[in-house]
This record gives structure tokens, sequence and C-alpha cells, in this order.
């Protein structure tokens, strides 16, 4: 424990209890009024200390959990120093009976789709929040599906299309769009703007049906009033009105799975909200079902661009749980696919991007050396797109021979393709005019956004997981961190070139001095025993049973850890509580925070800076929506 | 009925049956482009290209038409219907239409020019028909009742507008060289080889053009009224079967015009790039097939550049491509036309190279001198850099 949080400790007395966690210090937060109250006291204090940076913020719900726990419900703030490289884990209980605590959007613009998250799964209301509304689930949904006491299987229909003009009109209202005199229209009887959360009641099956109707009528009354929404003075002889058009989920940009309604002048953005979960599948329900190595190939479908970064970010952070040490080869091939992995990913995210933009060309470059590396994870393990490669422990298996030549030779073949298209594009008027001051964020925007990644490096933030919090032997591997300056979509286009050279630096260090030995670690509690012992010894073919089919048994204990994906900091914040099965599977998705601030960014800009923008976001719907 | 067909005076008779041609030249031609489209992007892109349909994929776009035809004509409720009906044929129209006064060949001897009508008023008969693009790509995208329709129609009418300005004074510099409207005077003055071809006189004139044409046949970079990634698929969004088959195929139609225009204007036309032998020009279908072949090479030429064109360049924003009409396409364009003027009219001497050595003079050591300028006063590190 350090000093600033004796600091904490001494002053709050007993609403705070500070205890030390694998994962460094976490701070608990009792369930209590005076505790409650404390709550913002306590965060504002830790954020003087240093401690800047909303990482994530999630729900836990303890109904059912073997040791007994001070409340129900408990909210876990995950903050980052990311000068100090220090996290701090503030866990606030919170009752079952009207949980409610306080947000602290006004303190990190990333609380805001995160308290919404919070909302949605587990009933946890924020006060003070300014749209508490559904995120995930569909808003006619009637419940908070990760309760513990929300059936599993149970099935609810829903069809009614949000309209989202109840986000709409407070943004538009924001933006001093709306002219005086709608407002006094809009507050008649049976129209309520944003009465999302505030009054329902958590769970009454009439919550999301009147949020529906609430919105189409507020439709109805915007369209039916003339002149109503607002005209810049400059127009006001023309007689222009503002035109919403919904871009996505039909729209060859957003793949089907992003929305943004956007209300137009000519082709500006002039105010705009987003919608997701339309792939929403719920990963953190379904994973809890599952033993902790059944988890994994669920987790090849949060980012299944560089699906096998995602099974090895999962199996470190239950690897720290289990307190196991991977063996030195399965770090190397860690680092190894990983680093081809965010190679991958970049390749897509650069050539989708540029589709977006126009210049088809490149993509085929680009998308024709991915098949080549999809070749080598074919052979490696028997999948080209979800590879469920890690395995908790280790990995699901070794090198195959001559694999590290197979990489070497892509390597290259990717660096000659990804030469052509800096040819191509680096000097391209057309293209350096699309890409240049477009939705530029900076690097304070994109702290308090939850940014991470290549878009928080491309505002000017060094921070990468592999640098701050090193893990698979990163710290012995000599690379840079490119940043950007002005963090705009050029920065956040051109900083993923930079990292493609850096992960192919990293990957012939790590390939040249690939350490022999075996990939498990001699952990019977984690490990499956070797296929001899399995068949011809009773212990061996008991031990493999019971791996197989009770899982891998993790003492109870919970902790949050992170690793450098392609698209930033995901983390997985996994509560254990003895089984076989992860009692809470929590999954910190970076692409969730870098959506969140879309709407807002491309206001101002152009229908065409915004698809670019949205580009060079990367949105990955998988992880997005889990 | 053929009776009294073959009794109609020769000059209607030899108009229809060179409507004839023109339709059963240009329709499989287009069709044949999209298969050469596929073809050559296919080879700058790193993939095979179509290779499945018929011998060597020589037939998918048969097949391709088929199956456009076979598919329901959907039409939206809430469509403007007589508007959403009119449009694929108000977008057709222009693409044929333009062939009319597009010399494609000479027979030789005494016989003349190998076209349907040598209108006096050419070239400004082509540019008038072109703007029905227009008013098509509005009638679709008003017409479709859909948000990204609209959006795109009226990108398209914004860009038609603006490039046809710049376009229309392409043709200025080389009306003003010739002295006529007349695409068969012009042709016929850019005779005896490729140094008497306007592109020499006039090699701003023809850049503009050829900026200009790509945006009129909405192609990579200025196909924002169709834009994909923004707005779906632009004015065509809610086409389907035959209808969006008749955008699709007018597109290529007019892209073959376009270039069939450029061909005729700066390029010579039919006439070979060196001095053509007596004994080629004496003989009357020598000569046609002769000539033919050039223009159709010549066109061929200009499509495949247009291609390479798609396969390398990203989409302009709306407002850029705006600027780029506006703020530097046209001020260029008077510019040439005014130098041409008075360049051409101080040193005026007859027709051919003689009396345009000014003019190609001046034009080109503008155009030079420009280049360097820009390449002088570029910004170097237009790229920032990314710091380490």
């Amino acid at each position: 424990m350090n000093e600033t949080l004796q600091q904490i400790k001494e002053r709050f007395q007993e609403a705070v209890a500070v205890e030390s966690g694998r994962d460094g210090d976490v701070v608990v937060m009792a369930d209590t009024r005076s505790a409650r109250g404390a709550l913002l006291e306590v965060i504002g204090k830790l954020r003087d200390l240093g401690f800047t940076v909303l990482t994530d913020l999630a729900g836990i719900d303890y109904l059912q959990y073997p040791i007994q726990q001070p409340g129900r419900f408990a909210v876990t703030y995950i903050l980052s120093d990311l000068k100090r490289r220090q996290r701090v884990r503030l866990k606030a209980y919170v009752g079952a009976q009207d949980p409610v605590l306080p947000s602290v959007t006004h303190l990190w613009q990333a609380a805001n789709w995160l308290e919404r998250e919070c909302w949605d799964q587990f009933g946890i209301r924020f006060e003070g929040h300014p749209n508490l509304k559904r995120l995930l689930n569909h808003h006619e949904f009637v419940g908070h599906p990760l309760r513990k006491d929300y059936p599993m299987r149970s099935r609810q229909p829903l069809s009614e299309n949000d309209s989202l003009m109840d986000e709409m009109v407070v943004r538009l209202r924001q933006k001093g769009l709306l002219l005086p005199g709608i407002e006094a229209q809009l507050a008649t009887p049976g129209v309520r703007v944003s009465d999302h959360g505030e009054e329902a009641a958590p769970g009454s099956p009439s919550f999301g049906a009147r949020g529906g109707a609430a919105s189409a009528a507020v439709v109805e009354r915007i369209t039916a009033l003339p002149g109503v929404l607002g005209e810049p003075e400059f127009y006001r002889d023309l007689h222009t009105e503002l035109m919403f058009l919904n871009i996505g989920p039909s729209h060859p940009a957003t793949h089907g799975t992003l929305r943004a309604l956007v209300a137009l002048d000519g082709e500006t953005i002039m105010a705009a909200v987003g919608e997701i979960g339309y792939l929403h599948r719920g990963f953190e329900k379904s994973t809890e079902v599952q033993t902790y190595n059944g988890v994994i190939p669920y987790t090849d479908r949060l980012n299944y661009v560089s699906a096998m970064m995602n099974n090895f970010a999962y199996c470190k952070t239950i690897e720290k749980l289990l307190d196991i040490e991977t063996t030195e080869r399965t770090k190397a091939i860690r680092v190894v696919i990983a680093e081809l992995s965010r190679i991958v990913d970049h390749l897509v995210c650069i050539g989708a991007n540029l589709v977006d933009l126009g210049a088809l060309t490149n993509y085929w470059y680009l998308f024709n050396v991915r098949e080549k590396a999809y070749d080598i994870f074919d052979r490696l393990t028997g999948a080209r797109l979800t590879n469920s490669y890690g395995r908790i422990g280790g990995l699901a298996r070794d090198f195959y021979p001559g694999c590290g030549d197979d990489i070497l030779r892509v390597l290259k073949e990717t660096e000659k393709a990804i030469a052509d298209v800096e040819q191509l594009i680096s000097h391209n008027r057309i293209l350096l005019d699309r890409l240049t001051g477009i939705s530029a964020v900076t690097a304070e925007e994109a702290l308090s956004r939850g940014w991470t990644g290549p878009l928080l490096r491309a505002s000017g933030v060094d921070y990468d997981v592999r640098k701050a919090f090193p893990y698979d032997g990163y710290e012995q591997y000599d690379f840079e961190i490119p940043t950007g300056t002005v963090g705009d979509t050029y920065d956040r286009f051109f900083i993923r070139f930079y990292e493609m050279a850096q992960s192919a630096r990293i990957i012939r260090q790590a390939l040249a001095k690939m350490p022999a030995g075996p990939i498990f670690p001699d952990v019977k509690t984690a490990a499956l025993p070797p296929k001899d012992d399995t068949y011809n010894n009773i212990e061996g073919l008991m031990n493999h049973f019971k791996l197989i089919f009770e899982g891998v048994k993790v003492p109870p204990g919970e902790l949050y850890d992170s690793y450098e994906a392609a698209n930033g900091e995901l983390g997985f914040l996994v509560v254990a509580d003895g089984s076989g099965k992860p009692f809470r599977n929590r999954c910190r998705p970076p692409s969730l925070l870098a959506y969140a601030a879309f709407p807002e960014i491309i206001e101002g800009h152009m229908i065409a800076d915004a698809i670019a923008t949205l580009g060079g976001l990367n949105i990955i719907a998988g992880e997005l929506d889990r | 009925m053929l009776e009294r067909f073959l009794t109609l005076p020769a000059p209607i008779m030899g108009t229809i049956a060179a409507i004839l041609v023109v339709f059963a030249v240009v329709l499989p031609a287009a069709m044949f482009m999209v298969l050469w489209e596929r073809i050559f992007l296919g080879k700058l892109t790193q993939r095979p290209g179509p290779n499945r349909v018929g011998p060597r994929g020589l037939l998918q776009t048969a097949a391709d038409a088929l199956k456009l035809l076979s598919k329901e004509d959907f039409d939206p409720k809430n469509a403007d219907h007589a508007l959403f009906y009119w449009a694929p044929v108000f977008f057709m129209l222009p693409s044929f239409l333009v062939y009319a006064v597009v010399p494609f060949g000479k027979f030789g001897g005494s016989y003349g020019p190998a076209l349907i009508s040598d209108l006096r008023v050419g070239l400004f008969f082509i540019v008038a028909v072109f703007s029905i693009h227009t008013v098509a790509i509005m009638m679709a995208g008003w017409g479709s009742n859909n948000k990204y329709s609209l959006l795109g129609g009226i990108r398209g009418v914004a860009q038609a507008i603006s490039y046809e300005l710049p376009l229309v004074f392409s043709f200025l510099g080389v009306i003003l060289l010739t002295g006529s409207l007349s695409t068969v005077r012009i042709v016929e003055a850019q005779s005896g080889g490729v140094w008497n071809w306007y592109i020499v006189a006039q090699p701003v004139a023809f850049l503009v053009y050829l900026v200009c044409s790509i945006a009129e046949v909405n192609r990579v970079p200025f196909d924002i009224p169709e834009a994909e990634s923004e707005l779906v698929s632009g004015y065509n969004t809610e086409y389907s079967g035959m209808r969006f088959a008749m955008f699709f195929l007018a597109e290529y139609a007019s892209l073959f015009a376009t270039s069939a225009i450029a061909v005729t204007v700066f390029l010579g036309g039919w006439t070979a790039p060196f001095p053509e032998p007596a004994v080629i020009t004496q003989s009357p279908l020598g000569y046609f097939v002769w000539s033919a072949f050039w223009f159709a090479f010549k066109v061929f030429g200009l499509i495949t550049l247009a291609i390479w064109i798609r396969g390398t360049l990203p989409r302009l924003r709306a407002d850029q491509l705006m600027n780029f009409a506006w703020k530097f396409l046209v001020p260029v364009v008077l510019a040439n036309v005014f130098a041409t003027g008075l360049l051409g009219f101080v040193v005026k001497s007859g027709n051919g190279l003689g009396s345009w050595w000014p003019v190609a003079l001046g034009t080109w050591l503008a155009l030079g001198g420009w280049l360097v300028l820009g390449w002088a006063t570029a910004p170097k590190a237009e790229r920032r850099k990314v710091a380490y």
C-alpha cells in the first residue's frame, strides 16, 4: 500500500478499506450511506493523486458468491496512473434494495457509456448521469441480464426500433440548434424528452416501452412543426431545416452493427447520437457457465480480426489469478503470434479504411498478405479466423516445424505490400486532404474518453500496456511506441503503419531467440497431463478428466488485468469463486470507448469525414457489443 | 414494310443504317468495357478478374446482364413513380444521343466521314445533350424517396453543373483554332500526324477535359454521387434489376462517349498519328477499316486510362471537389481560352501547325512553368512525421 492510499484510508476511516491485490491496490467502499456519500470525494482524491484515467467501470453481482460480501452489488472502477504506471481498483458496494451510486460522468467522458452499460446489465442507477439509458440490450428489454438471478436462457421478443430522437433532442438543445419555443411545445404532457432511467423502476416491464413511445411522439411533434429546428442566421432566408439521417446499421461502412443518427445541414453533421448493441450476444453472461478453458472460443469472437490476442489476454488474466508463470517458450510464441495478429489487424483497418475512402486497390494489396498470414494461423491452429490458440497456462499446441521461417517469409511479403501501399497513398493529395484535420482529439480529451491503443497514441500519449505493465517478456524486446501529434484521422491512420514496423521488429527479435522447452509449466492444476499419462496412468486420466469436465479450479479472488490488443487496452476483470467456471468475467473492450466518442467527434464535419473517422477508429463490433 | 423502307430517300436511309450500326456497336462495346474494366482492374489489384463464365470469363458481363434482367424490378412504395420510372431512361438517352455527331471513321476516296449527322453545331450539341444526365440523376435521387438517394442526387447535380463549365470552356480553345463547331471539321483540321492533333496546341484544355469527363461520368475519384461507402449507392440506391442495369450500362456508354469525344476533339479522331499513305486514303472501304481502327484504338486507350485512374486514386470529398472545379479548373481553362484567343489572333495564318505554334508554345511553357513552380513551392513535408 503506498502512502497516498494510506492518506485516503485515514481520511475516510470506516467508509474505506484499502487492501492489496495481485493487480495492485484495492480501495473498498462499504455499502453504507456515508460511504456512498464519500465515493465522489474518494474518487476525486484518487484523481488528485495521479489516477487520472478511468480505465474501466463494471458491475459485479455477488448473489450466490461463496464468500460473504458487504453488499450484493459492487461497482468496480479501474483507475490508472499512466505516468507512474500504477492502477488502483476501487470497489463500491451497493445493496440490493434500489442500488444507486453517484455518477462520475462529470469527471470522465468515458463514464457515460460505461455507466449506461452497468445500468443496463445490473440495474445499478447512477445519480446525475445525463442519459441513463440501456446501451447493449434492446430498449424494450425487461430486466438486467448480468444479475445472477436473471435466467441464462430466457428469451424476449423485441421488435420496435429506437428512434433515438429522445437523445437527439437533448443533443440539439446542447448545441443550441433548437429554437426557443420548441422547448415548451415538447414539454407538453405525454411527450417526455429524456425520462430514461430516472423515474422508471429497475426491471419494471413498462420501462422500455415508455422510452420508445416517447421518442416516437417527439419525432411526430418535431416533424409537424415547421421551422422548428435550428437555422443558422446565415441560412434564415432559405428556410432550411435539419435533415435526420440514420447512418447505419444498414450501411456499407457500418457493416450492419453500428448506428449513428445524424442531423444534417446540407452534408455537414450538426449533431449526432449513436446506438450500439446490434451484435450483443451476452459474452459476459455466456462465459459464466463455461469452464475457464471453455471461454477461450468466446474470446475469439471479441475482436475477431486478431482473435488470438483476445485468447492470450484472457489466459493471462486467469494465469495471474492462478498465480502460475508460463514457460519462456510460451511467452515468446505468444509475443510472435500476438504481434503478427496486430499486423493483421492493422492491415485490415488500413485496408478497410482506404476502401471507405474509395481507394480500392490498396485493399487487395493488404488483404492478400493477410491471407498469407492466415495460412500460417491455419496451419498452426487449424482455423483461419477464430483460432482459439491460447490455453490457460500455455497454448493449444507448439509451433510446427518451420513455422518461424514461414512467419519471417510472410513478414517480408507484408513489408513489401505495406511499402507499396505507402507509395500509393502517402503523397496522394486527395487522401491527405481527406484525412488531415478531421475529427481531431486532444490528448486530454482522449484520456477522458478512456481511449487506449493506437487512438490514444495518435493523440500524443505514449501509453502502451506492453511498456507500462510489461508481460510475456516484452521488457526484453527493443521497440518503440510511435505517437501522433494532432490526434486527427490522419494520425490515427498513419500511426498503424509505424506500429506494424515495430511489431515486425519484435517478431524478428522474438524468433531470433526463441527458447526451447515445453509450452506448459509443470502445474498439474492447470496443464493437461501428457497424452501418454492420460492413456496409461489412472492419475493422469483422472487429472485430464477433471480438468476437462470441471475446468481449471481457480481459487476465490478477483483482479483486473490488461493486454495491449490491436485496438488498445483489452482488459478482463475476472471474479473467481473457487469453481471451474468464472463467477464474473468482465471484458473491457477498447472499441466501446472509441465508438462512444464517435458521434461527438464527427459533429461539424461532413458525412464523408464521418466515414473516414469511423474507419480510423477501427471499431470491431464483436468486441464493441460483446 | 421493307419496301417502304427501301423507297426512302438515300440520306435518310443512310442515317437509319448509321443509327443501327451505332447501336450495334455501342451496346456491346459498353458491355465489353465492363468486362475489360473488371479484367484490367483485377490485374491492377492483384486479383484474377472474371475467369469462370465462358472461355476465360468472356461471358461474364452477358451473364450479369441476364441476371439483372431476370431480377425483380423493385419499386419503393412511397417513391414518385413517374420520376422513378423515367430516370434510367433519361440517364441512358444522352449517352447514346452523343454518338450522333461523333465521327467514328471515314470512307476513303471521295466518300465522306462515317457518322450519323455532321451537325454544324456538333460540339454544342454534345454539351447540350450531356447535361440531360443531370436531370436524370436528380429525378432518380428525388423520385426514390430515400435520403441517401437524395443526397446522391444533389451531389450529382452540384458536380455536373460545376464540371460542365470547365468542360465547355475546354472546347473553346479548339473551336477558336478550328473556327468551327463541326466535329468533322475539327477532326479534318487535325489530320496529317500526331503533331497536328489539338492535344499539342491545347494540352491544358485536354487535361481539363479529361478531369471533367471523369467527373461527368461519375467515376473515381469523382464518384461522389454514388460513393458506396458514404451514401450506400447514392442516387441509384433504390434501383434493382433492369432499371439498375440501365444506369450501369449508361455509365459505361457515357465513358465510351466522353472518350470518343476526347479522341475527336483532341486526339485527331479517326486519323492515324502519322501521315497516311495515299494508297489507303483512296480505298473507300479500306480507309474506313483503317480509320475506324485508329478511332477505336484511341478510345480504348483513354478508357484504359480511366480504369487506371480508378485503380489508383481515392475519392474526393464533396466540398473539395467543388473547390477544385471552381477555384482551379475554371480559372485555368479561362486563362487557356484567353491565351489561345490572344496568341491565335496575333499569329493567324491558316490551318495546321504553322498557325498554332505560338499557342502550343505558350501553353506548353505555361504548363511546364506551373509544374516546375508547383514542384518547387509544394510543402515538402506534406506528411507529418509521427514522433517516436
